[in-house]
Order: structure tokens, then C-alpha cells, then sequence
């Protein structure tokens, strides 16, 4: 790509969102549209460097939830997926119980884990992630593994490979960029799931308690702060999925 | 010795007789290809031949050993249509594949995949990924990777049906190149009639429904340092003489016979 095709394309939509901004700024301002409803851009970037160590700190806290979820959950999806390709029966057991865990709603579960496990403790809320994160990895690397191109597995069964080798050299490796579209997935649903989690009492120091206590006390641009903080927080997360899934299947061409 | 030798080898899919009573025997680096319509089983007798199928009846020996024991023991080496090349792998590491399931250690891999490398002109791109080869780059290291473990017996299946017709003259010349090189019989399963008789020292009509072999003719292999008139040593020669195209006519009249039964 040249680097004029690249300046544009980075170019436009950062044009587009300044003129969204310069827009809602006008309207607001012209429109004489209370806080409460939607307060200006200027009284939100004010709010952003007033509060901006405490935007850091609690950004660190919820990103941390979801990093720590996202891992855990990574490991469980990537694991219960080769154990369910490698067995019928574990296939049978496995995949209904994170197939329905992809319908239960976190809101349903937050509250639950919050009172299982004490409010003192980030337990509940990276529990939450975990679960949010299992089911597209689950999901993507099961159908990694069960994707043998015929070709490859006529070629080991002439070479008269055990079933471990046919999956070191050909499953295992063949299903990685199935595992890193589903990393790219969860990455930014780890962060939502991180901010709604804390929506349902709990500790008070990550980003979705400050926005809604922010908000239950009537200081609406200070919670619009925290919203612009969680959206960059989420764009991270997905950047980083993006980057990871770039690296790891870079020597690759899908044929 | 023989390397392969099969005898009333009958093959069913259910109510379709795919192979019915063939008897062939390939001795130590003899080329043979098996050629037919579509529905013949030429596919499925390569396959019987390599233990990925198992015949209805009859006996299948491949270097003098069940064609299962000559399968565990790596004993043939086989190409197909498609290449097969593990994409996350370097050239060099698709070669040494065979060698790697085999437990060989991974000095000797390294040693044995450059020197196959060179064998098929490849040798500058052990490092490379599959992706950034040709076509008939990739062929060339699917077969490299056949020979890997030294087989006595090469089966090939459709190898160079992808290419294009320059490509595919080149690869036709440097197969028999690399036959006479590592000596290994070779089974060549193919729909084309000028590439069966340029390759082979024989060619193997079959017929479909039941498949079975109707007709056996030689066919036109240039020997190296053994020219005559009617088998020049150079595979070009062989491709402008009168005995070529004797002999594709003879494959082509063998066909229609086999059609018409």
C-alpha cells in the first residue's frame, strides 16, 4: 500500500469524528440542551484532564479485570476444544454447556457472583470475563480442529502417523488462525463485559462504577468522561487482538 | 526383487466393483503408469497399493511385504494432485515431515532434506514458506518430500494434472531425472496419453465399470547413456520421435477398445 492511500484512509474517518464533535458542540451550545441530556464536548474534555489520574487508575483496574478474564478464559476455551475434538464423548458433554453459555446474559450472573463471592474482591467481576470469553474461542478453534484438509490427512495416514503426531503436526498447527480470530472476538467483549460487571455493586474503583455513580450524582460530563475512557479502553483491547492475530498468522496465506 | 506385485486384486464400494482381477507386478525402478477414463480405479488401485484402501480380495505385496507392513515402514513414498504442503512450515520442514514422523533426528532430517532440496532444484528456498513458491515449485517439493525416506517405490497420483502444459513438460523431464537418480520404482496414475508414454516404461490401459486392466503397452522412457532409435536417451528427442506417437496411438486405440467393451 502507499503511503498516500494509507494517510487517507486514517485521514477520513479522523476528519468525519472531528466534525461530529465540532457538530454536537454547535447543537448543544446553540440548542441551549441541558447537561443532564447530553452535555457539550468542551465540559467533557474539561472533565477528562480534571479527572485524568483517575481515569488512568481506574482504566488499569478495569482493563485489568478483562486481561485477566480474557487469559483465563482464552486457556479454558483453547483447552476444552482440543479436548472435545480428541474425545466424542467430551464433545458431547462440552459443547451443549458453552454453547448455552453464550445465551446466559452477564447481567444475569454479575449480581450472583458478586454475592458468592463478597464485594471485596475482583473475583466476580474477572469471572464474568472468563465466561464471556470461553465461547468464541471454544467455538473458533473447535472448528480449527475439525477443518483437516483431506490432503493433509491422506498424507498422514500414508506416512502411518499416530493420532498424537496428526495432531502436533497437522491439527494443532492448522487450527491457529481459528484460534486467533477468536481471540480477535473476545478482546473487545472482554471489555464490555469487564465495564457491565461492575455496573452490579461490588468494588468501586474500575470504570462502569465510577460512570454510574458519576451518573446517580447528577455530574453527567464527568460520567460522559468515563464513557470516552471505556471506549478507548475497548478500541486497546481490540487493536491488541488485531495485532496478536496479525503476528501469529503473518507467514500464513490463506489458500 | 519386485517392487510391487498384485494378484486377483478385486475392490467393491458397495454394489460398484471398482477393481476387478488385476494382476500387475513393477520390478525394482521400473515406471508404470495407469491410465483410463475417469471411473477406471486407477486412483483407487494407487490407493490400494499404499494400504489407504483396503481390497475386497486378493493379495497386494510392496517390496516383498504386506502392503500394510510396506506402508508402516515407509517403504513407498507418495505425491498427489494437490501438493499437500503444511503451510506453517518452511520447505525444508515439509521435506523432513516424513523423516520427523519417523523418529529420524533432526541433524540427520536437516542433512537428508538439503541434499533432496538439491536433487530437485530447490535448494535456495529451504527457508522459504510454501505460499511464496509456484505451482510447480510446490510439486517439486511434494516430491522431495516423497523420496524423503528413501522409498524403493514412488506412487504418484495426478501430480502434475494442476500445471500448466510448459510447466508440466519441465516436470515430466525432471521426474525422470529424478527416478533415474534415486533408482525408485515408480506408479504414476495420469489422464494424459503423451505424458503416460513419455514417463513409462509401461502403460496400463484400464477400463471402467468394472475397472479392470484391458491392455498393457510399452511406452517410451528415455534411458539415459542407453540410446537407441526407437528410445532416444533425451526426453525432448523423445518427444519429436516417430515411436512416440506410435506408441500414443497404440495408448489411444488400447482406450477406445476398453470403451467400446
Amino acid at each position: 500500500m502507499t503511503g498516500r492511500a494509507t494517510t487517507a484512509r486514517v485521514a477520513a474517518p479522523v476528519v468525519f469524528g472531528i466534525a461530529v464533535l465540532v457538530l454536537w458542540q454547535v447543537v448543544v451550545t446553540a440548542a441551549g440542551v441541558p447537561a443532564f441530556l447530553l452535555p457539550a464536548p468542551s465540559a467533557i474534555a474539561t472533565q477528562i484532564g480534571a479527572q485524568f489520574p483517575v481515569l488512568l487508575a481506574t482504566a488499569g483496574i478495569t482493563g485489568g479485570n478483562a486481561l485477566v478474564g480474557l487469559v483465563a478464559g482464552f486457556l479454558a476455551g483453547v483447552v476444552l476444544a482440543v479436548l472435545a475434538a480428541g474425545s466424542r464423548l467430551v464433545q458431547e458433554l462440552v459443547t451443549p454447556v458453552v454453547l448455552a453459555a453464550s445465551a446466559v446474559p452477564i447481567v444475569a450472573l454479575a449480581p450472583v457472583f458478586t454475592t458468592m463471592f463478597g464485594s471485596t474482591t475482583e473475583i466476580p467481576r474477572r469471572l464474568v470475563v472468563t465466561v464471556v470469553v470461553i465461547v468464541p474461542v471454544f467455538v473458533s478453534t473447535l472448528r480449527g480442529l475439525r477443518q483437516v484438509q483431506p490432503v493433509h490427512a491422506e498424507l498422514m495416514a500414508s506416512l502411518a502417523a499416530t493420532p498424537w503426531q496428526q495432531a502436533r503436526f497437522v491439527r494443532l498447527p492448522g487450527a491457529v488462525p481459528y484460534v486467533m480470530t477468536g481471540l480477535r472476538l473476545a478482546a473487545p467483549a472482554a471489555v464490555v463485559a469487564a465495564i457491565v460487571a461492575e455496573y452490579f455493586g461490588g468494588l468501586q474503583n474500575g470504570l462502569g462504577s465510577r460512570i454510574s455513580s458519576a451518573a446517580a450524582n447528577t455530574a453527567y460530563a464527568r460520567a460522559w468522561a468515563f464513557v470516552a475512557a471505556s471506549i478507548a479502553l475497548g478500541l486497546l483491547f481490540f487493536l491488541a487482538g488485531l495485532l496478536v492475530e496479525r503476528l501469529v498468522t503473518r507467514t500464513r496465506t490463506s489458500r | 526383487m519386485t517392487a510391487v506385485s498384485l494378484s486377483g486384486v478385486d475392490k467393491s464400494f458397495g454394489e460398484v466393483r471398482a477393481l476387478d482381477g488385476i494382476e500387475l507386478t513393477l520390478g525394482d525402478g521400473e515406471f508404470v503408469s495407469l491410465i483410463g477414463p475417469s471411473g477406471c480405479g486407477k486412483s483407487t488401485l494407487l490407493r490400494v497399493v499404499a494400504d489407504l484402501e483396503q481390497p475386497t480380495a486378493g493379495t497386494v505385496e510392496v517390496a516383498g511385504k504386506s502392503a500394510h507392513r510396506a506402508r508402516l515402514d515407509q517403504e513407498y513414498g507418495i505425491a498427489f494432485q494437490q501438493s499437500g504442503l503444511l503451510e506453517w512450515r518452511t520447505v525444508a520442514e515439509n521435506v523432513e515431515l516424513p523423516l520427523q514422523v519417523h523418529g529420524m533426528a533432526r541433524a540427520e532430517r536437516r542433512a537428508r532434506a538439503a541434499e533432496l532440496l538439491e536433487l530437485v532444484g530447490l535448494a535456495d528456498f529451504a527457508g522459504s514458506r510454501p505460499s511464496q513458491l509456484s505451482g510447480g515449485m510446490q510439486q517439486r517439493v511434494a516430491i522431495a518430500r516423497a523420496l524423503a525416506p528413501s522409498p524403493r517405490l514412488l506412487l504418484m497420483d495426478e501430480p502434475f494434472g494442476a500445471l500448466d502444459e510448459m510447466t508440466r513438460e519441465r516436470m515430466q523431464a525432471e521426474l525422470l531425472r529424478i527416478a533415474g537418480e534415486s533408482g525408485a520404482a515408480v506408479l504414476f496414475v495420469t489422464h494424459s496419453i503423451p505424458e503416460a508414454v513419455v514417463l513409462s516404461d509401461r502403460v496400463v490401459v484400464m477400463s471402467p465399470r468394472p475397472g479392470r486392466i484391458t491392455e498393457i503397452v510399452d511406452g517410451r522412457r528415455p534411458r539415459p547413456g542407453e540410446a537407441t532409435d526407437l528410445a532416444p536417451d533425451d526426453v525432448e528427442d523423445v518427444r519429436e520421435s516417430g515411436a512416440f506417437f506410435s506408441a500414443i496411438t497404440a495408448v489411444r486405440e488400447a482406450l477406445r477398445k476398453g470403451d467400446a467393451v
